[in-house]
This record gives C-alpha cells, structure tokens and sequence, in this order.
C-alpha cells in the first residue's frame, strides 16, 4: 500500500508557509505587509519564509515601489499551486486512511 | 510523524487563512441593527415634517413639482435629516464592526477592508451623484427608489468581498426599490422598508448565525 505522507510536501510542514500558500492561492497578489498582517508575524520571521518559499519556486516576488518606499508583493507560481494542492490532497487522504 | 489530527488543524488552518484573506469577515450584525434604527428614526423625523407641512401622503414627491418656497424648506429640512441618518447608520455601523474585529484579533483597516470600501463605494458614489442630479433637476419622485437599487447594487457587489448573504440583502433593496420606482406617493414607506426594516432583519440574523455562539 502507498504510504500516505508521500504526498505530504516537507516544505509545508509549517504552520507560517502553509498559511502564506493559503492565502496567495486565494489572492493573486498581495503586498508584504498585508501578509504580515494577516499571519501576525515580525518582520524577520516572515521574511525567513518567504525566501524559503521563493527558494522552492513556489512562490513569484516582484519589487516596486510606490513613492519612494518599496512594495515587494508576492504571487504563487504554477510550481506553487500544484504542490499546494498535492498537499491538500495527500492530508486528506491521511484523513481518510486513520478512519 | 503526522497524526489525523494535525492534518485537520492543518485544513483549518487554510481555510481560515484563506477566508480571512479573501473576505472581510468583522461586519457585525450589530451594524446592520444599528444601522436600521437609525434608518427607521430618520424616517419618523421624515414623516413629522411632512405631516407639519400638511402632506397628506407619506411621500415628499407628489407635492414637490410645484416648489414652492414652503416646499423647499421642507426638502431641505428632509435632506438635512437624510444626512444625519446616514452619519449616524454609518458611525453606529462602524462602531459595533471596529468592536467585533477587536474581539476576533483581526485587523479592521486591512487588505479586505479596503477591497471591500472600493468595491461598495463606486455604485455608492456613482448613484449618490445620479440621485444629486436628479434634485438638481426636480426628480424627486425617484430620489428614494434611486437611492435603494444603488444600495441594493453596491450590496450584491460587495458580497463578494464580505459575508456573502449580504448579497440577499442586496437583493431585496433592489426589488424595493424598483417597485417602488412605479409607486408614487409611497417613498418614505418603502425608504423605512429598505433602511429600516431589512437591515434589522438581515442584522438579527447575521447576529444569530455568527456572533450569538462566541457572545454566550
């Protein structure tokens, strides 16, 4: 039999980038401090992340600027989106397998 | 190693990172509540002056194409008790949605809020200046329908942004208002309907459905 946790991505064992996959999957673009926001994390922390998420080509980072202070926003890449949801699929059927 | 547990936490977790996300989830029924007293208290001033004013209809627009002086104090004295009732619908609102993001630890002026402000206040906008033109121009027969299928619109446009049942409310301001757009004489009926009466109703059960079990 398969094992269940196969399809479970070791990159989302965290809490923080689980939760910035969720949201960029359901906003095409957000800005670094609605994210920080919305995840209630430091600066740091969540910088630390993203980079591991970029690392992986999960997620898209575009620098700009309005005024003169820039706005880094993030998107996710197809990449991204496929492995989130061989995730979603793989907890599922962990779900399913320990009825 | 994983256990079923976790996994589910995890699901949740998405989900409400992706809800929170995406819709602005603080609006409190106690807003719509407010908000329709306040509506349905707007109304009552607005019926007193047009009962001062001797009107024998509930309605400001049967008597107003002949405008009179005596006729525009009282649209200005109405006007004047629209504004106030909108200030404070809106104040009120704003109070019982700030002390509902509070308790839920959500940030009220984020990501979603500003989506769902943009996305409520161009019908807004669009209308109210729709609805000044027709003052300007004697109109005032549809000023009240008017102003209820702008409402009605930004509703079911901001439903995407919010609670969804708003949308319901979005619906039945629209069909107020366009039944009321071939009633004449009916305005401030259906202005205390729509305002009023549906916004306590929607309020109550948004209450019921979303905040009733965490303020037990």
């Amino acid at each position: 039999m398969k094992n269940p946790i196969d399809n479970l991505n070791k990159v989302f064992d965290s809490r923080i980038r689980l939760g910035v996959m969720s949201v960029l999957l359901v906003n095409e673009e957000i800005n670094f401090n609605d994210l920080k926001d919305l995840l209630q994390l430091t600066d740091g922390n969540l910088a630390s992340h993203l980079s591991h998420l970029e690392e992986n080509g999960f997620i898209k980072v575009r620098k700009g600027f309005i005024g003169r202070k820039t706005n880094t926003t993030y998107s996710i890449t197809k990449a991204g989106e496929k492995a989130f949801k061989d995730h979603l699929a793989g907890l599922e059927n962990m779900i399913k397998s320990i009825k | 190693m994983r256990s079923k547990e976790e996994s589910l936490d995890a699901l949740q977790d998405i989900r409400k990172m992706m809800e929170r996300s995406s819709r602005f989830i603080s609006l409190s029924g106690w807003s719509g509540i407010s908000a329709g007293i306040c509506a349905l208290l707007g109304a009552w001033f607005g019926y007193g002056v047009l009962a001062r004013t001797g009107g024998e209809s509930v309605s400001a627009s049967s008597r107003t194409s002949q405008v009179g002086l005596s006729s525009m104090g009282e649209i200005q004295q109405l006007l004047l008790i629209g504004r106030l009732t909108f200030a404070a619908a809106a104040v009120s609102a704003f109070i019982f949605t700030y002390i509902r993001s509070k308790k839920n630890a959500i940030p009220m002026w984020g990501l979603t809020a500003k989506r769902l402000l943009i996305n409520t206040m161009v019908p807004m906008i669009v209308g109210g200046l729709v609805i000044l033109r027709m003052m300007q121009t004697g109109y005032y027969d549809l000023v009240g329908s008017c102003s209820l299928v702008f409402y009605g619109l930004a509703l079911v446009n901001a439903s995407k942004y919010t609670l969804n049942e708003i949308r319901y409310l979005g619906y039945a301001e629209l069909a107020l208002g366009l039944i009321d757009l071939w009633q004449r004489g009916y305005g401030l009926l259906f202005w205390a309907l729509g305002f009023g009466v549906l916004h306590i109703i929607y309020g109550t059960m948004m209450w019921w459905k979303y905040e009733r079990v965490q303020s037990k």
